[in-house]
């Protein structure tokens, strides 16, 4: 278009706006939610609108609130895990792992080198299905519903491959304080290798859709935006936080597990607006694809499958000899037991499990071929006895997909916690949330709202 | 009825009940009450590699007013029980009522202050899916056994 | 490892002093508030201090403001009841602090007695601190003064008691509240 034709445009723009200037307006409420097509989760924003621009935003939230904290105290300390599965339910592996990161402090449990990439490995994969997630939902909800498609279909392979490892797609309950429930199956460095390449393409895919996509920028781009100095303020951690140009990662700032042995970089965006967000998002898939890749050849190798002669028994034949006194040769050879069991026996169990006899259930040899393992086997398990830290309080953060994950707990010396407080990354995030939405347009809460990555459980606990 | 107790009547009738069950079942328009982590298997299923568009549910309906079938995914609690409840009155009939997970159908492992044992105590359910969460199968199973339902009862003609 | 004095009830919790390892941080928040905080301690690694309640907001200002600390950002705020520990005064409301660019965490508690279970707030120090004080308020009870909008957040209006408490049964359930406009 030619410039004085624009020009003539914009004045006829100007008088419009005088003229709808002089005319008297109203405000008026609107309710988002509690649920509503575009609220992922139960989340309820009360608007004040003055035309179609957001003059003032407040957050309700609680629907989703089901105790989690008052559960943890009514259980033993393994009993706990479950529940953080449903946090954040669409990366619970890190949960899981913070909340038993911050129980092996208490205890002071230096837990294997193979359990800490596992660890990690099931992380990273967490953090990936969590991040395809969110960037597919919000997707979807400007109206790209082909991505939505493709990254549900990547998280479906990335699920599957879960499943193998922990018997489960979603609520895993996986790490066991001192360890995990199992070594990886045979074969996973491979399969998971031909499913990250998978992924890969798909979020090739997704650049070449999105990126790009003038449709997709103008919904993005130079919206929602929040200072650096405001985010902090907010705690905001995670994509939100480093979106806005700050580099704060747990990973990289105070680093646990083996994240120091590993060569990743963390993404920081610039303008702290919806497309920072999403690009943010989109390069630490392919870091967290990187940090698996470099687990997987770093990684110590894995228990043999059979004992040095090759004997392995049935479980319960081990018991019938037990239980006839023929308990000699019992210590040498492997149980076979069932496949949910198998981190259990002698051979896995050393990969994974530290040697703590207060917190890690004996293996499935000595459980069943001797006398000792059994009661140290119901020592751990029966109500009233379990696993009981030292007096004393600990936080321990990771990286959760949302940003800070904290677990505070305070151990009584009893067999339940005393108390479990949870750092949510949400919760801060959506604090900060009307200055995300105020002064902008009711369309562009949607994608607003999309990259904040709402989890419902994690939020309201 | 006007026919009396004759054969013919009552055989038109079931006719047309089977021909409008039939026709009920494959399109059904879902109204997902998403609350928790079942949401995500709600997903799943929805999506390419588990495909319900092929059971004739594939549009879900964001408004209560348009939709035949409530799915009530994952926990729900004492602050939003009286939402769910609104959004069950809003539907029109004939409607159905899916409880998605085990949190709607029993409370689950919340025995706690904040949530309710169960939607059947707020509203009636007619199919309940189990699992923590239910993988798509199940999720496919319970729908499957939803049109059944649906084939074979009394069709109301408002 | 000695144990600490035992003036501060948060001994009962295994809390280990280590006066010669202590970090600058800590030395330095004890002299510069010699009588407001009651004691410091590296507690499983983590820097702990024990502060008065009411110097609260000053302690936090000077936090977050000096360089040496540098704690710009509030990570958390909550509170334990310890009623079934025996803490005498009963509850303790707990920060955790973070700095960004020196990379180190700090925790303070302060005690809250039952009888009188308000603390200063720390709005006008971290803005995050509104939705935080509400969500300890909603589960224990505890005010906090100078607060703009002290309401529930997790819980409904009209919830009655604060079920964190340790004397609210877990799984004692209050009617359900109707469908309202």
């Amino acid at each position: 278009m030619d410039i004085t034709e624009l020009n003539k445009t914009e004045g006829v723009r100007d008088t419009a706006t005088r003229e709808a200037d002089a005319l008297e307006t109203k405000e008026m409420m609107l309710n988002m939610g509690p649920s509503h097509p575009a609220m992922h989760g139960i989340i309820r924003l009360i608007l004040k609108l003055d035309g179609e621009v957001v003059k003032d935003c407040e957050v309700h939230i609680g629907y989703l609130h089901r105790a989690f904290e008052k559960m943890c105290e009514e259980g033993g300390y393994l009993q706990v895990i479950p529940y953080t599965d449903r946090l954040n339910y669409v990366s619970p592996l890190i949960n899981n792992v913070g909340y038993c990161m911050a129980v092996e402090k208490l205890f002071g449990i230096k837990t294997t080198e193979r359990c800490d990439y596992i660890r990690v490995i099931m992380s990273e994969l967490s953090r990936i299905t969590d991040h395809l997630t969110c960037v597919g939902a919000s997707a979807m909800e400007v109206g790209a519903f082909t991505v939505f498609l493709y990254m549900i279909k990547a998280r479906e392979y990335l699920w599957e491959l879960i499943e193998e490892v922990t018997g489960a797609r979603l609520t895993i309950s996986y790490t066991r304080v001192g360890g995990l429930k199992s070594d990886l199956p045979a074969g996973f460095a491979e399969k998971c290798r031909t499913r990250l390449k998978e992924v890969r393409k798909v979020n090739q895919e997704v650049h070449t859709l999105l990126t790009k996509n003038r449709i997709f920028i103008d919904r993005m781009k130079g919206i929602g935006t929040i200072s650096q100095e405001d985010a902090v303020a907010y705690s905001v951690t995670g994509p939100f936080l480093r979106a806005t140009g700050v580099d704060y990662d747990v990973r990289k700032d105070n680093p646990y597990l083996i994240y120091n042995r590993l060569d990743f970089d963390v993404p920081v965006g610039e303008y702290g607006d919806n497309f920072d967000r999403y690009l943010v998002r989109m390069e630490e898939m392919e870091q967290s694809i990187r940090i698996v890749e470099q687990c997987l050849d770093q990684m110590p190798k894995g228990p043999v499958a059979v004992d040095m002669e090759g004997r392995a028994i049935p479980a319960e034949f081990m018991v019938d000899e037990a239980k006839m006194g023929r308990t000699g040769g019992l210590l040498e050879v492997q149980a076979v037991v069932d496949p949910t069991l198998e981190g259990g026996t002698r051979a896995n169990f050393n990969a994974v499990q530290t040697e703590e006899k207060r917190a890690i259930l004996p293996p499935k040899e000595d459980t069943y071929g001797n006398i000792e393992g059994l009661m140290q086997h119901f020592k751990l398990v029966m109500y009233g006895h379990g696993i009981r830290p030292p007096k004393g309080d600990t936080y321990q953060a990771v990286e959760g997909a949302n940003g800070e994950l904290g677990f505070y707990i305070v151990s009584d010396g009893t067999d339940r916690p005393y108390r479990v407080r949870v750092r949510p990354p949400c919760f801060t995030i959506l604090a900060a949330f009307p200055l995300t939405c105020i002064g902008w347009t009711v369309s562009d809460i949607i994608p607003t709202f999309g990259s904040v990555n709402m989890i419902g459980g994690e939020l309201d606990r | 009825m006007a026919f009396g107790n004759s054969g013919l009547p009552s055989f038109l009738t079931t006719k047309l009940d089977a021909a409008i069950g039939w026709a009920r079942k494959y399109s059904i328009f879902q109204y997902p009450f998403v609350t928790a982590c079942c949401g995500m298997e709600y997903m799943a299923t929805a999506c390419s590699h588990y495909d319900v568009d092929r059971f004739g549910a594939g549009l879900p309906r964001f408004s209560p007013r348009q939709a035949d079938v409530l799915f009530v995914v994952g926990t729900v609690s004492h602050k939003i029980a009286p939402v769910l409840r609104r959004i069950y009155d809003q539907m029109c009939d004939p409607k159905w009522v899916v409880a998605f997970g085990v949190c709607t159908c029993t409370g689950g492992f919340y025995d706690n202050y904040a949530t309710v044992m169960g939607i059947d105590t707020i509203l009636p359910v007619d199919v309940y899916i189990p699992g923590c969460p239910p993988r798509p199968e199940t999720v496919l199973d319970g729908l499957i056994k939803l049109q059944e339902k649906i084939q074979h009862q009394r069709q109301e003609i408002a | 490892m000695s144990s600490t004095p035992p003036s501060s009830p948060l001994d009962k919790l295994g809390a280990v002093s280590q006066s010669e390892l202590l970090p600058e941080v800590l030395t330095l928040l004890e002299s510069q508030f010699s009588g407001k905080v009651l004691s410091v301690c590296v507690n499983l690694g983590d820097w702990e201090a024990s502060v008065a309640k009411g110097s609260v907001p000053e302690i936090m200002r000077f936090l977050r403001d000096d360089k040496r600390t540098d704690f710009k950002m509030l990570a958390d705020l909550s509170a334990v009841d310890g009623l079934k520990m025996g803490l005498v005064p009963r509850f303790y409301v707990v920060y955790h602090l973070y700095s960004i660019k020196l990379k180190h965490r700090l925790r303070v508690k302060t005690n809250v007695s039952e009888e009188d279970p308000a603390v200063p707030s720390l709005v006008d120090v971290w803005p995050i601190a509104n939705w935080f004080e509400r969500e300890v308020w909603d589960m224990f009870g505890i005010r906090f003064t100078g607060h703009p909008d002290l309401k529930r957040i997790l819980m409904y209006e009209g919830f009655q008691g604060h079920p964190l408490r340790k004397d609210y049964p877990v799984n004692y359930r209050q009617p359900l509240i109707g469908p309202r406009n």
